[in-house]
C-alpha cells in the first residue's frame, strides 16, 4: 500500500510521456516486471534481434561514419583528430570534415574502381541469371524425388570453405592448370591462355560462388507457381514460348529480384575473390577499402569509402524490400 | 425435387437432336480409356455431344470425368481410343490449337493482370486481330457478364462470383466451338449459384455454344444441362435428359446418386407386358408396378421409390395388401417447403418420405413423432433396377 501512494504522488506533477513514466516511475530493479507485465511475447521477440542490430550494426555504423568526417593525423594513435571535443570552457567542439568524401569523387583511382566493382557485380549477376533461371525451373518442375536431389546439389558446395573453393580455382585457371593442361592435351590450343588474373577470372569466381544465391530464391518462386495458369494460357491460345514469356515469366519477377540483389550486393563489395583471381591493375573497391585501412592507415578515407559503399547499395536493398513487399502481399491473396 | 420442376419449363424449346438417328454429332468420344500406371481413370466411354448441347458429366470424386474434360481441352492424351470434334480427330493437336476453351475450376485467372488483360489475353493470341477489335471484344464480354466497372481491377480484388464471371467471359470471348466447364460453380454460395446457372443458360441459348459442364452436384446438372451423362469409377452408367435420368434410372447407381430413394429388395414373382409383382422381405410386401420389367423370373431386382412419390395415411387404406407398408415415425425434418419423415416400418427399414407443406396445419393436425402410419404410393411410382 505504501508502495502504491508514493508511486501517485511522483507521477502527479503533469502527463509525462510514456518513456518517461517508465524511467521514473520504476527503477531499474523493476524494469524487467514491467517489460514481462506490459510488453506483448510478439514485441519480445521482436525485440531482441532488433536490440542485437542496434548494438552491432548500429552503433558501428555510426561509429564509422563519425571516423569518415574526422582528419587523418598519421602518426595519432587512432590515426585520426577527434570529432567531438570539450574544450576547457565547457564548449563542445564538433569538427566535421568532408575531405575525405570530396577526395573519392576527385581520385580517378576511386571512380575507376567504383566503375569496375559495379560493371563487374552487373555482369556477374546477369550471368548468374542466365545460368540460374533455367536451372532453377528445371529443379522446379522435376519429381519431388529429383528436386531434392538437385536442391541437395546446389547447396552441396557450402559443405567445403567460401575460401578454399577460390583457391580450387587457381589451380584449374594458372597457366599450367587443369583446364590449360587439359586443353592443350586435346590440341585445342597451341600454347597456355592466360586466365588467372583476369577479369574472366573473377566472373568465373563470383559466378561460381553466388549461383546458389540466384538458384534457391528463383525456385522457391518457380515452385508455388500454379500449373493450371500455363494450362489455361495454352487453353486460350498460347503456346509454350508465349506462354513462358507472358505468364512464368513476370510472376517470377520477385524471385528475379531477390536472386539478382542476393548476388549483386556481396558483389560490389566482394573482396576475396578479386583479391585471389583478379586483376592486379585494377582494383575492386573493397580491396581499396583494406588498402586504405591497412597499408595507409587511413581510417577516415576507409571509412568514407565504406559509407559511400554502403549508400550505393542501400538504394538496390530497398528496390528489394519494395518487391518482397509486394510478392507478400500477393501471396496473401 | 425443384431443380427437375425448373427443368420441366426448359424443355419447351425443344431441342432434342439425339433422338434423331441422323443427326450429326459434334463431338465424339469413341472408345476413350485413360490410364494414369495402373489405375484406369477412364474406361471405354464413348459418346455423343451435339451442337448447342449443354452436356453435362455427373459423378463422385475420381469418377474421371474431369479427366474426360482434360482430355477433350488436349491436357491429357488418352491411353487409346479418339476424339473427334466437328469430324476432325483431335489427336495430334495441342491445346494452343483446338478450338475449344475451358473454364477451370479454380479459375485460373492470371494474378498479375487486370481483368480485361486477362479476357484480352486469348484475342491477343489470335492472327489478324487488331488492337481496336479486341478492345472492342472484350468490352462487349464484359457488359455480358455485368463486369464493365471491374475492368481495371485486378483478381484478388474481385468476390468469388466476380472471377468466376471473368473465368467464363476469357473463355467465352474467343468464341470458341466448344466451351468445357469444370465445376463451374462450385466456389459459389447457394442463391449466387442458382443466379448463375440461369445466367449461363442465357449466355449459352444467346451465344450458340455447345458446352461440356463437368460437375458433382445433381441439382447443377439439372437446372444446366439438356442431357446429363452419369458416371462411375470411370464408365459412363448413364445418358439421358434430366428427367429421364430421375425418373427412369436405369440403375441403383444413378437411382441413388440422383436425389435421393427408397430401394427395396426383392424377388420378381409376376412379369407381364403390363404389369408386374415383386416380393420384397424388406418391404415385409408385395410391389406391384403397372409395367413390364422383361427380366429372368424370379430375378433378384430392386424397386426404387423416391421419397416425394409416397403418400402418409393415418388410417389404414382399402388396399394394405400392395405397395402399402404400416410404419412408425421416428423423425420429422421440417424444410420449409416441405418436410421429410423418417418412418421405420415393421421390418425394421427406414423408409424416407417428403411431402410439400402445402396448408398451415396446427399442431394438432400435424403428423407427430411416434405416431403410427401406413405409407403407399401409386403403381406407376416404383422403378424397378435389376443392377
Amino acid at each position: 500500500m505504501k508502495l502504491a501512494t508514493a508511486r501517485m504522488s511522483r507521477a502527479a506533477p503533469g502527463r509525462l510521456g510514456p518513456v518517461w513514466t517508465f524511467l521514473f516511475r520504476y527503477g531499474p530493479p523493476r524494469w524487467t516486471e514491467y517489460v514481462l507485465r506490459n510488453w506483448s511475447g510478439q514485441r519480445l521477440v521482436i525485440a531482441v534481434p532488433y536490440l542485437w542490430l542496434l548494438v552491432f550494426f548500429l552503433v558501428p555504423f555510426l561509429i564509422v561514419l563519425k571516423i569518415s568526417f574526422a582528419e587523418f593525423s598519421p602518426l595519432g594513435r587512432p590515426p585520426y583528430e577527434p570529432v567531438f571535443q570539450w574544450l576547457e570552457e565547457g564548449a563542445l567542439q564538433i569538427k566535421l570534415l568532408i575531405g575525405s568524401y570530396v577526395y573519392l569523387f576527385n581520385e580517378p583511382l576511386y571512380v575507376s574502381s567504383w566503375i569496375y566493382s559495379v560493371k563487374v557485380a552487373l555482369i556477374s549477376t546477369l550471368l548468374c541469371l542466365c545460368l540460374g533461371y533455367p536451372m532453377a525451373y528445371a529443379i522446379a518442375r522435376a519429381t519431388p524425388t529429383y528436386r531434392n536431389v538437385f536442391l541437395m546439389l546446389v547447396i552441396l558446395p557450402f559443405w567445403t570453405s567460401f575460401l578454399l573453393r577460390v583457391y580450387a580455382w587457381i589451380g584449374l585457371l594458372k597457366t599450367d592448370g587443369v583446364i590449360n593442361n587439359f586443353l592443350l592435351w586435346l590440341g585445342i590450343i597451341d600454347e597456355p591462355m592466360s586466365m588467372l588474373y583476369t577479369s574472366f577470372a573473377v566472373y568465373i569466381g563470383i559466378v561460381y560462388s553466388y549461383l546458389p544465391f540466384m538458384i534457391l530464391p528463383l525456385y522457391s518462386n518457380l515452385e508455388k507457381h500454379d500449373n493450371t495458369l500455363l494450362e489455361a494460357a495454352s487453353d486460350l491460345g498460347a503456346g509454350p514460348i508465349k506462354s513462358f514469356m507472358r505468364i512464368t515469366l513476370p510472376l517470377s519477377f520477385p524471385g528475379i529480384v531477390a536472386g539478382s540483389l542476393l548476388v549483386f550486393i556481396p558483389a560490389v563489395g566482394e573482396y576475396v575473390i578479386p583479391s585471389l583471381l583478379g586483376r592486379t591493375d585494377q582494383l575492386m573497391v573493397a580491396k581499396l577499402l583494406s588498402d586504405e585501412f591497412f597499408l595507409n592507415r587511413d581510417w577516415p578515407k576507409a571509412s568514407a569509402v565504406a559509407i559511400a559503399m554502403l549508400m550505393l547499395l542501400v538504394v538496390p536493398i530497398m528496390i528489394f524490400q519494395h518487391f518482397q513487399n509486394k510478392e507478400l502481399q500477393a501471396n496473401r491473396r | 425435387m425443384q431443380a427437375a420442376e425448373r427443368r420441366v419449363d426448359k424443355s419447351k424449346t425443344k431441342h432434342e437432336p439425339w433422338r434423331d438417328p441422323h443427326a450429326e454429332a459434334y463431338v465424339r468420344f469413341e472408345n476413350i480409356t485413360k490410364r494414369f500406371g495402373d489405375f484406369v481413370a477412364v474406361n471405354n466411354v464413348s459418346l455423343k455431344i451435339f451442337k448447342k448441347e449443354i452436356f453435362c458429366l455427373l459423378g463422385g470424386s475420381g469418377c474421371g470425368k474431369s479427366t474426360l474434360l482434360r482430355m477433350m481441352a488436349g491436357f491429357e492424351a488418352p491411353s487409346s481410343g479418339a476424339i473427334y470434334l466437328d469430324g476432325q480427330d483431335m489427336a495430334d493437336i495441342p491445346p494452343y490449337e483446338r478450338p475449344v476453351n475451358m473454364m477451370f475450376q479454380s479459375y485460373a485467372l492470371f494474378p498479375h493482370m487486370t481483368v480485361e488483360k486477362n479476357i484480352a489475353f486469348g484475342l491477343e493470341q489470335e492472327k489478324g486481330l487488331s488492337r481496336s477489335e479486341i478492345a472492342t471484344r472484350v468490352t462487349d464480354i464484359l457488359d455480358i457478364v455485368k463486369l464493365g466497372q471491374f475492368a481495371a481491377r485486378r483478381p484478388h480484388q474481385l468476390s468469388g462470383g466476380q472471377r468466376q464471371r471473368v473465368a467464363l467471359a476469357r473463355a467465352l470471348v474467343k468464341r470458341p466451338k466448344l466451351l468445357l466447364l469444370d465445376e463451374p460453380l462450385g466456389a459459389l454460395d447457394k442463391k449466387l449459384r442458382e443466379a448463375t446457372q440461369f445466367e449461363l443458360i442465357n449466355i449459352q441459348e444467346s451465344l450458340g455454344v455447345t458446352f461440356i459442364v463437368v460437375t458433382h452436384d445433381q441439382e447443377e446438372a439439372m437446372t444446366l444441362a439438356s442431357r446429363i451423362g452419369v458416371m462411375n469409377r470411370g464408365e459412363i452408367v448413364q445418358i439421358g435428359t434430366p428427367t429421364e435420368i430421375y425418373e427412369f434410372p436405369m440403375t441403383k447407381f444413378v437411382a441413388d446418386f440422383i436425389g435421393s430413394v427408397n430401394m427395396f429388395e426383392g424377388q420378381l414373382i409376376e412379369d407381364l407386358p403390363d404389369r408386374a409383382r415383386i416380393q420384397s422381405d424388406e418391404l415385409g410386401g408385395t410391389i406391384f408396378v403397372d409395367h413390364g420389367i422383361s427380366s429372368a423370373p424370379s430375378a433378384t431386382v430392386w424397386a426404387a421409390v423416391r421419397p416425394e412419390k409416397i403418400n402418409i395415411l393415418r388410417s389404414p387404406p382399402a388396399d394394405t395388401k400392395e405397395n402399402c407398408v404400416k410404419g412408425v415415425v421416428k423423425e420429422i425434418a421440417y424444410m420449409g417447403d416441405v418436410s421429410i419423415y423418417l418412418v421405420k416400418i415393421d421390418t425394421g427399414k427406414t423408409v424416407r418420405v417428403t411431402l410439400p407443406n402445402v396448408e398451415r396445419l396446427s399442431d394438432d393436425e400435424r403428423i407427430a413423432w411416434d405416431e403410427t402410419v401406413w405409407l403407399s404410393w401409386h403403381a406407376s411410382s416404383p422403378v424397378i433396377v435389376t443392377q
